[in-house]
């Protein structure tokens, strides 16, 4: 599904990624962990194709296809999709054309027509259902004046959606209460299956508690420097992050 | 400028000589006393404050028609795309100047939507006790226009009526053997707790330069609603100058959206005068330009009297070499107090070689009163485009797509559903996306 060899990424002359190598194979779940400012966000800005990132070394492929040359669209037509930390506001447009609009701009993308409105308005009932999310939603504009909570739950609404064959949710944790934590998660975990792959990328154990990762990654000054199972997610949130830069630079 | 300026002046003479009877008329005293002004003061040039960031050297060096013969080949088919709709709207048409009665639809019955030719016989009342009285005689462009005003949209609401459907104006240049200058006259009076609303239009149907120089008046009574929308997208040959004054009485209520999209110069003069208490005027402006295109926009807001409201917001879009202009000005006269005045003027441009200088100019005189003014100018928010391409939306309809949201609250205010529908179009032909907005 993603593989990922030896990739370096700097902005603005500093270097954030080291040297990642990452593979990530269908029906996984793989966490990636760490403390701040150790390049997990910039991870999942560049396999998206952000292009403010100097890619100097390595090489990223996507179900089979090396994407690095390709745009932020084209990846997400392939089925990438990124769940952000910070979800954008976009006054003026609603959450329902702007849906339309992705949904069927990856349709042409993938060389299918565009999808009925009356599939796509069941479809966004039923997912909004799933998510609990009240129907208001729909006619308001992208995220704006959304509580942390609601976008969070928004973008988990678009990648139900969307059905991506890889979700990168980047943080998806943050912002959110105990309540909303376990709906969000829920939802991930029934679009779930044997032909898509999610990486979640976290700060604390608490979201893995509900989306159970079969490997979890510790990124760490640019490099994962430790890879494990879920345990090792248990012993990061017991123990903090002390130790494992201790283990490295011993 | 100078040898249009001469022409002009002794196109004036011809002019009055085919008036005949018409030359006794009070309105033609007017015409006198404008002529004179213009003679006096000529065309405006970069030296004049108003006019420092718009040349019209350029424009008024070219030679133009100022006569036209009629036009009787165009037809509805021709020009329907221009129409909000074709049989539920109230439609005054004028190709070169000239009414065009087989593509209009008028009306006698309960209100006058007629032209200003047939109000110069019929309602001379009525154009003796507004016409020249609202617009600003000293201003030598309005004055040009006043002193040959013959032609043009009439629109007269008694007390208490309220058009049923919308008014839309239109005017139409073709290609003759010269270029195209045109002078629209509009008279619009309100009555007392009436309503009407108004689209204008100016197009250019050819290839030659067409100059509109433009000038509306509209009287608004006490409790009158009145909403104008003036769609301007013409084509690149094509200038207008459109001076637009508007006088308000207690309690009314007047909205102007200027859509501009397209033209070589646009240059918008509206001017409001608040003269009693509870008057509220609302401005919207949306501008969408590219390649050479201009439009200079001059707003003037004049509270004269206590507790009147105003409400501006322009927005802009400026890409290629395109130029914007806003000069924003309130004016709160002595003893308007609890005056209530907001303006905000808004601005993109995408390319480096577009600009835009933006003035708000508070005038205040009076003391307890709430005004506020603010501008902006930036690009669009890379992080908002890489959230929307994350998504699978391309570079190009993103960008549409965020620049459309940048407009909406100049847009929001639209209530004609046809409106709402053609704007959507001319916007994604505009941005070259072909994107639904759900406006």
């Amino acid at each position: 599904m993603l593989k990922i060899k030896n990739l370096h990424a700097s902005i603005d002359g500093t270097d954030i990624l080291k040297g990642i190598d990452l593979e990530v194979k269908p029906g996984e779940v793989h966490a990636i962990m760490g403390p701040n400012g150790s390049g997990k966000s910039t991870l999942s800005a560049v396999i998206a194709g952000r292009e403010d990132y100097e890619i100097s070394q390595g090489s990223i492929e996507f179900v089979g296809e090396d994407i690095m040359d390709l745009s932020p669209e084209e990846r997400a037509h392939m089925g990438l999709f990124l769940s952000f930390q910070y979800p954008v506001e976009i006054p003026g447009v609603s959450v329902t054309n702007f849906l339309k609009t992705a949904i069927n701009e990856s349709r042409k993308g993938r060389g299918l027509e565009a999808m009925p409105a009356k599939d796509m308005l069941k479809a966004m009932r039923e997912k909004m259902a799933m998510l609990e999310m009240d129907k208001s939603f729909m006619s308001r504009s992208i995220n704006e004046g959304f509580s942390g909570g609601e976008k969070k739950r928004n973008e988990i609404f678009q990648m139900a959606m969307l059905e991506p064959k890889l979700a990168i949710l980047d943080e998806t944790d943050s912002g959110l209460d105990i309540d909303a934590l376990r709906i969000v998660a829920n939802g991930v975990n029934k679009l779930r299956s044997k032909d898509n792959a999610i990486v979640v990328i976290t700060h604390y154990q608490r979201l893995l508690d509900h989306i159970i990762p079969d490997k979890v990654h510790v990124l760490f000054n640019g490099k994962i420097v430790k890879s494990g199972d879920k345990s090792l997610a248990l012993e990061l949130e017991s123990k903090g992050y002390d130790w494992i830069k201790e283990e490295i630079t011993a | 400028m100078d040898v249009f300026k001469d022409k002009l002046l002794s196109s004036f003479i011809v002019f009055e000589n085919q008036l005949n009877g018409q030359k006794k008329q009070p309105f033609h005293q007017k015409r006198r006393e404008a002529i004179d002004v213009f003679e006096v003061k000529g065309f405006p040039t970069v030296k004049d404050e108003e006019w420092k960031y718009t040349n019209l050297k350029p424009l008024f060096n070219k030679d133009f028609n100022v006569f036209h013969p009629g036009e009787d080949s165009l037809e509805f088919s021709d020009i329907r795309r221009f129409f909000l709709s074709e049989s539920d709207t109230y439609k005054i048409v004028f190709i070169n100047g000239i009414f065009a009665s087989w593509l209009s639809s008028t009306t006698h019955q309960n209100y006058d939507i007629c032209t200003f030719s047939a109000a110069l016989e019929n309602h001379r009342d009525v154009v003796d006790k507004y016409a020249g009285s609202i617009a600003r005689n000293q201003e030598s462009l309005t004055a040009l226009n006043t002193s040959f005003a013959k032609e043009g949209a009439f629109i007269n609401i008694p007390d208490g009526k309220v058009v049923d459907r919308p008014i839309e104006v239109l005017y139409f240049t073709t290609d003759s053997d010269n270029n195209t200058f045109i002078q629209p006259r509009n008279l619009v009076v309100v009555g007392k707790n009436a309503e009407c609303c108004i689209v204008e239009r100016h197009q250019s149907l050819g290839k030659q330069l067409t100059v509109n120089n433009s000038v509306t008046e509209v009287m608004a009574h006490a409790g009158a609603q009145v909403t104008y929308h003036k769609i301007q997208n013409d084509d690149d040959n094509a200038s207008l100058i459109d001076s637009t004054t508007i006088k308000q009485e207690r309690d009314s209520k007047v909205t102007v959206h200027t859509f501009s999209f397209g033209g070589k110069i646009t240059r918008n003069n509206l001017e409001f005068d608040l003269t009693e208490a509870g008057a509220e005027a609302y401005l919207y402006g949306v501008s969408i330009l590219d390649k050479r295109q201009l439009v200079d926009n001059h707003t003037i807001v004049n509270h004269m009297v206590p507790n009147c409201y105003s409400n501006e917001l322009y927005k802009g879009i400026y890409d290629d070499n395109s130029r914007g202009v806003f000069n924003g000005k309130i004016h709160v006269h002595p003893h308007a107090v609890k005056t209530n005045a907001f303006q905000e003027n808004n601005n993109l441009l995408l390319s480096d070689k577009a600009s835009i200088d933006t003035k708000p100019q508070l005038e205040i005189y009076a003391d307890d009163v709430k005004c506020s003014h603010g501008c902006t100018i930036g690009q669009l928010d890379e992080d908002a485009l890489f959230y929307l391409r994350q998504r699978g939306i391309g570079v190009k309809e993103a960008q549409a797509l965020l620049m459309l949201a940048f407009t909406t609250d100049a847009l929001k205010e639209i209530k004609i559903p046809e409106l709402k529908s053609k704007l959507n179009r001319l916007i994604a032909r505009k941005l070259n996306v072909n994107l639904d907005f759900n406006l």
